[in-house]
């Protein structure tokens, strides 16, 4: 029963979390912490934590572990994890045929420009939530960041950097 | 023709090293999709973010699903799909079942404090090469839209849907102005 109640409530974060992982994490919380109080606000907050820590998408991560926190098994991950899967997968694929099949006509072409904007609205928007106190917390920080920047810029292998990142919080901190 | 092993592979390697969500990924996505593989466009991927972010659903799942379905159909979906989201539960379902205190670990947590700079650099720089060649007054709603959903939290789907139905209008309007090409090739 616990396993039907994880599968439709991660259904759910699935099919109406708009905007990627931090725009999903406030609905997760409201599905897992207020309506079935499956884990406190200050479990929550660790998970959240381990989710941003860990790679892979956010909001599969956060489905991984509290399923597994909830039901006590392996299996609870996997149905949490697969529930939030099915719509990405149903839509998308939806959407991908839709776009294969329009993406010359005209007025879709229009549409699509004019959300073109919009979309990289969205991404530096969640680029500026993230300049916070705990991202930059010295100069450091800073140091590491415009290094980044810059080698992304000129298209230096993504995975390198992160991986130079880490061992540099490892030397620095 | 892209193998579905291959297609899982990337998805794979990409999910392993995607740090702090869907946008970090655009960096990885570029070097493995646009660079290595050839798998999408430039312009082609511009449109998939677009999309990615229309529908609901993690943006790196989304992505995931469309470059699968791009390159070999439901089948390409599911390998993309899953190559992607097993780094996330293997090392989370490690983590629940046997380091419930990695969070505290004190390396981790420096190998933290030089990740977190480096993702936003990750997220922030894709921005500057989208919007090379794109004119000063779409740069300039891109730049007002990210403010506003910023400072004041508004939804970003209503930004969408203005967007859309202003480029609409805007199709109408250069059609009647400029009678055009003609439709190649669609039906």
């Amino acid at each position: 029963m616990i396993y039907l109640q994880l599968f439709l409530s991660y259904l759910k974060i699935g099919f109406f979390g708009f905007g990627g992982g931090y725009a999903m994490i406030s609905l997760i919380y409201n599905e897992i912490v207020v309506q079935h109080g499956w884990l406190t606000a200050a479990e929550m907050a660790d998970v959240a934590a381990i989710s941003q820590m860990t790679p892979g998408p956010i909001a599969i991560n956060c489905a991984t572990y509290v399923g597994y926190s909830v039901t006590g098994t392996a299996l609870g991950s996997l149905v949490a994890t697969l529930a939030v899967c099915l719509p990405s997968l149903t839509l998308m694929m939806l959407a991908t045929k839709f776009y294969l099949k329009l993406h010359n006509n005209k007025h879709f072409a229009g549409a699509m420009e004019g959300m073109k904007p919009m979309m990289i609205g969205l991404i530096l928007s969640s680029a500026l939530m993230l300049f916070g106190p705990e991202t930059f917390i010295d100069w450091k920080s800073w140091l590491i960041f415009g290094a980044c920047f810059v080698a992304s810029v000129k298209r230096v292998n993504p995975i390198l950097l992160i991986v130079l990142s880490a061992v540099a919080g490892i030397a620095l901190y | 023709m892209a193998s579905l092993f291959d297609i899982f592979w990337s998805f794979l390697k990409i999910g392993a090293f995607t740090f702090g969500g869907g946008y970090a990924m655009i960096p990885l996505i570029e070097a493995e999709m646009i660079q290595k593989r050839g798998w999408l466009t430039r312009e082609e991927f511009i449109n998939q973010l677009t999309i990615a972010q229309s529908v609901p659903g993690p943006i790196a799942l989304n992505t995931a699903v469309f470059v699968g379905y791009k390159t070999r159909g439901a089948k390409g979906a599911l390998a993309a799909l899953v190559g992607v989201v097993i780094p996330s539960f293997v090392i989370i379902l490690l983590i629940a079942l046997y380091f419930t205190d990695f969070k505290d670990n004190p390396t981790v947590a420096a190998a933290f404090k030089g990740m977190r700079p480096a993702v936003v650099a990750l997220i922030a720089a894709p921005i500057i090469n989208m919007a090379r060649g794109m004119s000063w007054w779409k740069i300039a709603v891109a730049l007002g839209a990210a403010v506003v959903i910023w400072l004041l939290g508004v939804s970003p789907i209503a930004f969408i849907i203005i967007g859309a139905l202003v480029g609409i209008g805007w199709s109408f309007r250069s059609e009647g102005a400029t009678k055009d090409k003609g439709k190649e090739g669609e039906r």
